[in-house]
């Protein structure tokens, strides 16, 4: 096709789809680039931070949303692939294989230092062929069962992190690995920092950019396919395996495509996080950690991508809030601390958790379909 | 006389001790309605889900087309060109009619996931081709109207439509119907029985189960009585319906 058409049938596109709602989008659009210096101004650099991570559990929300929503596999070990896209990140942008193997050493003389170019679809790659070795030996696996297996391979892949340190050390255990570059776009390292047009964009600002470019890229990825040949088939698995089966649909390869689609979000997920931290260890890869992102989908709304990117929203502000609103609000109440407020997070978190799943069953803000079903 | 499509030879299928299928050999022609008609608990179900990859057998072979039929592998029984309903009905209860019919579209067209993320032409063509088919298909069994409905909320009489139609998107050259009438009324039960002649007018072989004796004695080209498994006669209706065997697995034996 050729450059002026595709740039036509864009423009079609964009036309079409936002004569309705431009005005809509250019608000949404100016709120989403202001929005790190609105919450930098209003509440500090602490939310700023925030904010980075609110990207970072959407694009790994969105990403279990593949293989729990759309496909109903219930994974409990999500957070895996998150991990294998970190090491992988953390092990090729990093002095850790250089130090510690002499052969690597002299294949790099000045250091292992992948761009980000690479890296991240590498960390995609790497995390779409552990989602397949997971997904391959569970194909026959549904519901609870699954979970289980799941759960264990989440733990394994812990485990290994957190042991391969001898007899040859490749993830330096439990100690993690250190010096990690920053993320890097072109010319421009995000954790210096940028002064453009007499603004002042900290490294929280930047990552904030390259988050939202990269969580936009997933949304969109995420739609596309919900609304195509294999989307339908996800859900037809979801709906019902064996007639799904009767309408010629290769279930195995279409659950692997889920799992291997799912993961690399997550992988894509890991590496951001890898260089934004410049540090990684087992210890932010945890079942709890996994837990949380199914809180996310379910609470938002399985399968429907607005619903699941609010969930991410919500359970990573909520107990963010929580931590640093309820020492204050005791104050105001009763004049003094009564109860710890790190007690009380994860307390108050809980409860909101039940008060929501009781009063919506299918999420916060589900398919419009299983709304309607709701209702009747 | 027309050429076999479907030729069944010795199926056999044990369930620990029950002998469900005692090598069932049966032909299936071009185009005619083919009935499986038996008492309950014959081994109709069971010789149908075999013959549609869902159950592994025990021994036999099926030639479809000249070829050997992929056993055991439902998805590629069906590529092959057999599709079928199920007798509790099995609809993707939350998507719509219009989109259960499209999944009907999945083994016969192509668009992987790059495909879909990046809709290219062909990808968009092809979009614009399931959903024309499906929406045909729709019409065709009679609730086009009803394409945007959730299927869950289709009457039943609409879902056992509903089911033929995603049947009938993957291009089959056999359709078997597993107890299509059940629980109908006789109003439905007749447009199901217009329906099925016109696929077979159309060109369509249909193997039908039923338990409704007199619409398969209407319907049918030919039928066979399964009892305990085995085979008891294959002939035109009418010879079926005079046979001493038959009548004696229907109603007992005279002493």
């Amino acid at each position: 096709m050729s450059v002026p058409h595709l740039w036509q049938r864009l423009r079609n596109e964009a036309v079409t789809t936002s004569r309705i709602h431009r005005p809509l989008l250019l608000v949404g659009c100016t709120l989403l680039i202001a929005l790190p210096f609105l919450v930098g101004l209003g509440f500090g650099p602490a939310w700023v931070r925030v904010l980075d991570f609110v990207l970072l559990y959407i694009l790994l929300a969105l990403g279990l949303n593949i293989v729990v929503g759309f496909a109903g596999l219930l994974d409990l070990g999500y957070v895996a692939f998150f991990g294998v896209g970190a090491y992988v990140y953390a092990l090729l942008a990093s002095p850790h294989l250089t130090s510690h193997f002499p052969a690597i050493a002299a294949l790099f003389p000045a250091g292992l230092h992948g761009p980000l170019w690479l890296l991240l679809p590498l960390g995609a790659l790497v995390a779409g062929v552990f989602g397949i070795l997971l997904g391959a030996p569970t194909l026959r696996l549904r519901g609870d069962y699954l979970a289980i297996v799941t759960l264990g391979f989440g733990e394994i892949i812990r485990i290994f992190l957190n042991n391969l340190y001898q007899p040859v050390n490749i993830t330096n255990g439990a100690q993690g690995i250190t010096q990690i570059d920053g993320l890097r776009v072109g010319p421009l390292a995000l954790d210096r920092g940028l002064d453009l047009f007499g603004l002042r964009f900290s490294s929280l600002h930047l990552h904030y950019y390259l988050f939202l470019a990269l969580a936009m890229l997933v949304v969109f990825i995420s739609l596309r396919l919900q609304d195509s040949r294999i989307g339908r088939a996800w859900v037809a698995i979801r709906e019902d395996e064996i007639a799904a089966k009767a309408c010629g649909i290769n279930t195995r390869n279409v659950k692997l495509a889920a799992f291997a689609m799912g993961a690399s979000f997550g992988g894509i997920a890991g590496g951001l996080f890898a260089g934004f931290q410049e540090f990684v260890s087992p210890e932010s890869f945890q079942l709890i950690d996994s837990i949380m992102i199914l809180c996310m989908v379910v609470l938002g709304g399985m399968g429907h991508v607005p619903g699941v990117i609010l969930g991410a929203v919500l359970l990573t502000v909520l107990p963010e809030l929580f931590r640093f609103g309820a020492g204050p609000a005791q104050q105001w109440l009763f004049g003094r601390v009564v109860v710890e407020p790190e007690a009380l997070r994860m307390l108050l978190f809980g409860l909101t958790l039940v008060v929501v799943m009781l009063l919506r069953p299918a999420g916060l803000w589900p398919e419009p379909r299983h709304r309607r079903e709701l209702a009747q | 006389m027309t050429p076999p499509l479907l030729e069944a030879v010795g199926i056999s299928k044990r369930f620990g001790g029950v002998q469900a299928l005692k090598a069932v050999s049966l032909t299936i022609r071009e185009g005619e309605i083919y009935g499986l008609i038996g008492p309950n608990g014959a081994g109709k179900t069971t010789f149908f889900n075999v013959l549609t990859g869902l159950y592994p057998r025990d021994a036999g072979e099926v030639l479809f087309a000249g070829r050997p039929l992929p056993l055991g592998n439902p998805a590629a029984v069906n590529r092959a060109g057999v599709a079928r309903t199920f007798q509790n009905i099995r609809l993707f209860a939350h998507m719509t009619a219009l989109e259960n019919v499209m999944v009907g579209r999945h083994g016969r067209t192509r668009a992987g996931m790059l495909g879909a993320v990046l809709r290219t032409a062909t990808v968009r063509a092809e979009e614009t081709a399931i959903r024309q088919r499906a929406e045909e298909l729709l019409h065709y069994v009679g609730i086009g109207a009803l394409a945007g409905s959730l299927a869950k909320h289709l009457s039943y009489g609409d879902q056992r439509r509903l089911e033929i139609a995603r049947a009938l998107a993957t291009d089959p050259r056999l359709l078997a119907l597993d107890e299509p009438a059940a629980g109908m009324n006789a109003a439905e039960t007749a447009a199901l029985g217009g329906i099925i002649r016109n696929l077979r007018d159309d060109g369509l072989a249909v193997l039908l189960i039923e338990h409704d004796v007199k619409l398969v004695m209407e319907l049918c080209d030919r039928v066979a009585v399964l009892d305990y498994g085995e085979k008891l006669i294959e002939d035109i209706p009418g010879a079926v319906r005079r046979h001493p065997k038959v009548i004696e697995a229907y109603l007992g034996s005279a002493a």
